[in-house]
């Protein structure tokens, strides 16, 4: 009978096994590598080109100055890029795997059917430009004459990685509709689309169904906004941190639910 | 045709979640010109002004953009399905034009719901050009940033003859087009200098362009001016689409044979 440390050896031996296999995959194509950095980085100085623009002609956006916002955009490139480091492939590939069959073969691994599907690839480059919106926010930071202690950063990191769960669970339960219909793919890039809301300022929006959607529903206001707030002390009610942990917990549960329902219902390509 | 039909789901979904960003960056000009309050501008641009320009951003775009030629192109190539093209008296180019202009109608018919509830709710911005004079310039810009739009893709995917991978490329293009061509933000809120650079480069004639006509911000000589400019890109491009796509045939042959 496994017993639970063992267990867990298992899981993260198969998981360097897995990272092992990304670092082969992608030091086989190194110029396409290091360009998928490149256009990432590009369309980071991209967003951070239309702060600079819009606060030509404005030295506030509700309540937030430039190099607030030059943070919240770093923060939430970040929380993008570790998201998409882990688990963007994985969801996007779901329904091919469906597709084609080879959800079949993932089934009859010994181990954890979702962990494998969710964790099979990793995209490194995705950690290069994280550590670039960290440079960049340590250096928005420094604009601000800001000194956040310990535990202001721990705070926001602990969001950050809370935010990242919140993406991965909402697009994984994107993802398994997969199991009702072949256009998945295109609903979990168009979630992908809603990762532009992420990096504006919170106060743009006023009280309506557009923030109502996007706070409660899938909340994209949230996530890069919270942990920004806590680092930069402009938190004002206990209430938002604990919001987003909340919706994590929800989102999880969902997602984990549905999963299991799909599975149940999945029958396999060819039969 | 069918194959485009097939995937009118995928476009309903492209042009709902597409809208979404869009009411974000709405959203946070409001809010900017709240601060400002009642009469401000932004270097001319009124509250109502700015959020015409976002509508007409989002038709023009509606109604040129390429979404998959491109990709496919770069497909087509790379698992060698232009060979049948090179048998059949059939011009590859004119055969992709025709595809990216039935895709137009397609994702034109798909999108009218979101797009038309989206205008329908900001009507109150929609503004109609001043006179038939400006109309017709703006349906003929239209028409040259259409056809850009296509050969500009065209040439960046057939780069597949001699890379693995374009998508690199063509998403590099796309972030200049993104910022350059004014679908972030009208480009005549930039500094003039910036602006003047901008005007030379193809980027700004792929959409700001005709927004700027149909808001009667070009007018006597900068609109010749923009429209040649404009007609010379166009047919730079198709230029450098045949001479890529001859140079690359030659490799592609020496390749297969």
């Amino acid at each position: 009978m496994p017993s639970r440390p063992s267990n867990l050896r298992r899981y993260l031996s198969v998981y360097l096994a897995l990272w092992r296999n990304s670092i082969i995959r992608e030091m086989g194509f190194k110029t396409n590598f290091l360009l998928w950095i490149v256009v990432e980085c590009l369309w980071f100085v991209l967003q951070l080109g239309f702060v600079g623009v819009l606060y030509l002609h404005t030295d506030r956006i509700g309540d937030w100055t430039k190099w607030q916002v030059v943070m919240l955009i770093g923060a939430g490139h970040c929380i993008q890029q570790v998201f998409q480091a882990f688990f963007l492939v994985n969801c996007s590939n779901l329904s091919e795997l469906i597709r084609t069959g080879k959800m079949d073969f993932m089934m009859l691994m010994p181990i954890n059917t979702r962990f494998l599907v969710s964790l099979r690839q990793v995209d490194l480059g995705a950690f290069v430009n994280a550590a670039s919106a960290v440079g960049v926010m340590v250096y928005a930071g420094m604009q601000l004459g800001l000194s956040p202690t310990w535990v202001q950063m721990a705070g926001a990191a602990l969001l950050g990685v809370t935010a990242i769960f919140i993406h991965y669970a909402l697009m994984f339960l994107l993802a398994t509709a997969s199991f009702w219909t072949v256009k998945a793919q295109g609903i979990v890039w168009g979630y992908y689309n809603l990762f532009n809301i992420s990096r504006l300022p919170d106060s743009a929006f006023r009280a309506g169904w557009f923030k109502n959607v996007f706070t409660f529903v899938l909340p994209m206001i949230l996530v890069a906004n919270v942990p920004v707030k806590v680092l930069i002390a402009k938190l004002h009610s206990p209430w938002e941190p604990l919001l987003l942990v909340a919706m994590a917990v929800v989102a999880m549960t969902v997602s984990e639910a549905v999963w299991r329902i799909s599975l149940r219902r999945y029958t396999s390509a060819s039969s | 045709m069918q194959n485009t039909l097939s995937y009118r789901v995928n476009f309903l979904f492209r042009a709902l979640f597409g809208l979404v960003p869009l009411m974000g960056t709405i959203y946070l000009w409001r809010r900017i010109y709240e601060d400002k309050g009642e009469a401000g501008e932004v270097a001319g641009y009124t509250l109502a002004a700015m959020t015409s320009y976002y509508l007409l951003v989002t038709v023009v775009d509606a109604l040129t953009a390429v979404n998959e030629d491109d990709w496919q192109i770069a497909a087509d190539i790379k698992d060698g399905n232009i060979s049948q093209f090179l048998l059949k008296p059939i011009d590859y180019l004119a055969y992709r034009f025709c595809l990216f202009l039935s895709g137009r109608l397609i994702y034109m018919l798909v999108a009218i719901v979101p797009v038309g509830l989206f205008i329908w709710s900001l009507r109150s911005y929609f503004v109609v050009p001043s006179d038939a004079a400006t109309l017709g310039c703006f349906v003929l810009s239209l028409v040259m940033t259409a056809l850009l739009q296509f050969l500009m893709s065209y040439t960046m995917a057939l780069l597949a003859f001699w890379v693995l991978e374009v998508s690199t490329f063509i998403f590099i293009v796309f972030a200049f087009e993104y910022i350059a061509g004014g679908h972030l933000f009208p480009l005549n809120i930039l500094p003039p200098l910036v602006q003047r650079v901008l005007e030379l480069t193809p980027f700004p004639y792929q959409l700001f362009f005709p927004v700027s006509i149909y808001l009667g911000q070009t007018t006597g000589d900068a609109l010749t001016r923009g429209l040649v400019i404009q007609a010379f890109w166009t047919v730079a491009f198709y230029g450098i689409a045949r001479f890529v796509w001859s140079r690359g045939i030659k490799k592609y042959s020496a390749v297969g044979g």
